[in-house]
C-alpha cells in the first residue's frame, strides 16, 4: 500500500485527540451521575435497614413522639417516633420562609423596580456577603445573641423553634432574594409600561402585574429557600435546644432531623437500632430534599404553561 | 386611601425593608468583629487549641481549613471542568443529558450533612481512610462538584458560537477547539467561580464533623514528609477545621473561654470568606480585561 493511502485510511492525530477528550469528559459526567446513585444506593441501604432488619413499623416510625431507640418500651419494642424530629424540622422550615419572603420580595422589588441603582450598588452587595457567612458563624450569633434575647424577652432556656427560626430567616433571606430578583427582571418591560400607560401607579404596576407575571419564579425562590432551612444543620442544630421531645410551644427546647443526626451518629455503633434509626432519619432528609426538587419542577412547568 | 396614597405607602415599606436588611448585615459583621477581633493576634493564630483551659490557639485548624480546601479544589476542578465541558459542548438534548442533568441537580440540593454522613459510610468506613482529610476533602469534592459543573457550563456557554466555529474551520477538532479557543476566554469566569466555591468550602462544617474529624492531634511543623503521622502534609490524620472547631467548642462547651475563641475564630472565618469574595472579583476583572485586551 502506498503511504498517501495508508496516512488516507489511519485516523488522524486530531481524531484520536478529539475522541480522547470526549472520553475524559464523559467519565468525569459519569462519575457525578455514579455519586449520586451511590449516595442514594447507601444512605437507603443503611436506612431501610429499621424497617426490614429490626421491624419496625413504618408508621409507628413517621407518627409516634418518643424517640429513645437505646430503651425498649414494655412491650419490648424499640421506641422509635420520629414525630418530634419531623414536626420540628418543618416547624422552622415553615416559620422562616413565612418570616423571610416578606423581607425577601420586599427587597427584590426594591432592586428592581424602586431604586435599581442603590439595589445594585448597596444591597446586590449585602445579599452576596450574606450568602457567604458560613452557617456556623450563624450559629454561633444565633447561641450568644438570639438565644439569650429570647430568654431574656420570653423567659425559658431560650432554646427552641423559634431560635431556630431567626436564625434560619437569615440564612435563607438571600437565596430568595436573588431568585426573586431573577424572577423580576424576567418581567418583560412592556408589562410594566402597558401598566403605566393605563395611569395605574407603580405600586399597582408591582403588585397587579410584576408580581403575578413573576410568581412561579417567586414560588420556585422560596422553595428553594425552604429546602436550604429543612437541611440546614449545625446553626439549628446549636440553637435549637436538641431535646427529642415534642415542642410545647415555639420557646420550648426542640430538635429536628439534621440536629438529632449531628449530635447522634458518632455516639452510636454501626448496625444497631440507634444507628439504623439515625440512618433512616437521613433517609427520610434526603427524600424531602427530593420532594423539594419535585416540587420546583412543578411550579417550573406550571409558570411556563400559564405563558 | 386613593391609589395615590396606597403607592406612597407601600414605597416606604419597602425602603424599610431594604434599610432593615442592610442593618442586618451590617449588625451581624459588626458584632463578629467587635467581638472577635480583639482575641485575634498572632499568638491566637499560630499556637494550637486548648481543650479545657483558657488561653488556647486556632493555628492547628488555619492550618487544616486551608490544607483541606487545597485538596479538595485539586480533586474537584479536573472533575467539573470535564464534567462541565461534557455538558456545554457533547451532550445533546436526549433522555441521557436529562438525567444527568437531574442528577446534578439533586446533588446541588442535598443537605451537605447528608453529604458528611455518606461520605462518613463510604470513606471513613468501607475505604478505611478512617477520620482523616482525604476523607474531608473527598466529602467536599461531592458537595462542591455540582455548583462548580454548573458555574464551568455556563462561562463556556457564554463563549461566542463564532469562536467555536472559527477553531473548527482552522482544522482542529472539537476537543482541541475547547482547550485552546473556549475555555481561555471562559477563564475569568471560571476562575471567580472556584473562588466563590472555595469560599463556600471554607465555611462548611456539617460535611466534614464525621468525614475529616473533630479532633487536631499536635503537628509538628518542621516536619514535612507527608508519610509520618505528625507531618502536617500526612492526607491520612484527623483534621478538625476553623468551621468545625467554631462548633465543636459552642456545642461541648467544656473550655472555659469558648465564646471568646468562637468570636475570634468566627472573624478570622468571615474575614477570609470576604478575601475570598474580594478576590473573586479582582482576579475576574483582571483576568477578563487582560484576556479581550480592553
Amino acid at each position: 500500500m502506498d503511504p498517501i493511502k495508508a496516512a488516507m485510511l489511519k485516523r488522524s492525530r486530531s481524531a484520536k485527540l478529539e475522541q480522547r477528550g470526549k472520553l475524559i469528559s464523559l467519565f468525569c459526567i459519569s462519575l457525578i451521575v455514579i455519586v449520586v446513585a451511590a449516595i442514594f444506593f447507601f444512605v437507603a441501604s443503611r436506612g431501610l435497614a429499621t424497617f426490614f432488619d429490626n421491624k419496625v413499623n413504618l408508621w409507628s416510625f413517621l407518627s409516634k413522639s418518643v424517640w429513645s431507640p437505646a430503651v425498649n418500651d414494655a412491650h419490648g419494642n424499640p421506641q422509635v417516633g420520629a414525630l418530634p424530629m419531623i414536626v420540628g424540622s418543618f416547624g422552622v422550615t415553615f416559620l422562616s420562609a413565612v418570616v423571610a419572603t416578606p423581607f425577601a420580595v420586599g427587597a427584590a422589588i426594591f432592586m428592581t423596580e424602586i431604586s435599581p441603582k442603590m439595589g445594585k450598588k448597596i444591597l446586590q452587595p449585602v445579599i452576596e456577603l450574606l450568602v457567604g457567612i458560613p452557617s456556623v458563624v450563624y450559629g454561633f450569633i444565633g447561641l450568644s445573641v438570639v438565644v439569650p434575647a429570647i430568654r431574656h424577652v420570653f423567659g425559658g432556656t431560650g432554646f427552641g423553634i423559634l431560635a431556630g427560626t431567626f436564625v434560619l430567616f437569615v440564612m435563607i433571606l438571600p437565596t430568595v432574594t436573588s431568585m426573586t430578583v431573577d424572577a423580576l427582571n424576567a418581567v418583560p418591560r412592556y408589562y410594566r409600561e402597558a401598566s403605566l400607560a393605563l395611569g395605574g401607579t407603580r405600586w399597582q404596576t408591582i403588585s397587579r402585574v410584576v408580581l403575578r407575571a413573576a410568581m412561579p419564579g417567586i414560588l420556585t425562590g422560596v422553595v428553594f429557600g425552604m429546602a436550604r432551612a429543612f437541611g440546614e444543620a449545625l446553626a439549628v442544630q446549636m440553637v435549637i435546644g436538641n431535646a427529642a421531645l415534642l415542642p410545647h410551644n415555639l420557646i420550648s427546647p426542640a430538635s429536628t432531623l439534621t440536629s438529632v443526626l449531628t449530635s447522634g451518629i458518632g455516639n452510636t455503633v454501626m448496625g444497631s437500632l440507634e444507628n439504623n434509626a439515625l440512618w433512616s432519619l437521613a433517609l427520610l432528609l434526603l427524600l424531602m430534599s427530593l420532594a423539594f426538587n419535585l416540587v420546583i419542577r412543578w411550579i417550573g412547568k406550571k409558570g411556563e404553561m400559564k405563558r | 386611601m386613593n391609589a395615590k396614597q396606597k403607592d406612597r405607602l407601600a414605597t416606604g415599606v419597602l425602603y424599610t425593608i431594604a434599610v432593615l436588611i442592610v442593618l442586618i448585615l451590617a449588625s451581624l459583621l459588626g458584632y463578629i468583629l467587635v467581638q472577635g477581633l480583639p482575641h485575634v493576634s498572632w499568638h491566637f493564630l499560630t499556637s494550637p487549641a486548648k481543650a479545657f483551659e483558657a488561653g488556647g490557639g486556632i493555628g492547628i485548624q488555619l492550618f487544616n481549613s486551608f490544607y483541606l480546601l487545597l485538596l479538595a479544589m485539586l480533586i474537584s476542578v479536573p472533575i467539573s471542568l470535564g464534567a462541565g465541558i461534557y455538558l456545554a459542548e457533547y451532550a445533546k438534548a436526549n433522555r441521557l443529558t436529562d438525567i444527568i442533568r437531574t442528577a446534578i441537580e439533586i446533588l446541588s440540593s442535598l443537605p451537605s450533612v447528608v453529604v458528611g454522613l455518606f461520605g462518613f459510610l463510604v470513606f471513613v468506613l468501607q475505604f478505611h481512610f478512617g477520620f482523616s482529610i482525604l476523607s474531608g476533602a473527598l466529602a467536599l469534592t461531592m458537595f462542591n462538584l455540582p455548583l462548580l459543573t454548573r458555574n464551568i457550563e455556563d462561562s463556556l456557554r457564554q463563549v461566542d458560537f463564532a469562536q467555536r466555529e472559527a477553531g473548527l474551520a482552522l482544522g482542529l477538532s472539537r476537543w482541541e477547539t475547547v482547550i485552546h479557543v473556549v475555555i481561555p476566554e471562559a477563564l475569568p469566569g471560571i476562575i471567580t467561580g472556584m473562588i466563590l466555591g472555595a469560599g463556600r468550602v471554607f465555611g462548611e462544617a456539617a460535611a466534614l464533623i464525621y468525614t475529616a474529624g473533630q479532633s487536631a492531634p499536635a503537628l509538628d511543623f518542621t516536619d514535612w514528609n507527608p508519610l509520618n503521622i505528625a507531618s502536617p502534609l500526612n492526607i491520612f490524620r484527623p483534621a478538625e477545621t476553623l468551621a468545625v472547631h467554631i462548633w465543636k467548642i459552642n456545642s461541648e462547651g467544656i473550655q472555659p473561654d469558648a465564646a471568646a475563641v468562637s468570636a475570634g475564630a468566627s472573624a478570622v472565618l468571615i474575614l477570609a470568606v470576604l478575601l475570598f469574595n474580594v478576590l473573586a472579583r479582582f482576579l475576574g476583572q483582571r483576568l477578563y480585561k487582560k484576556m479581550t485586551a480592553e
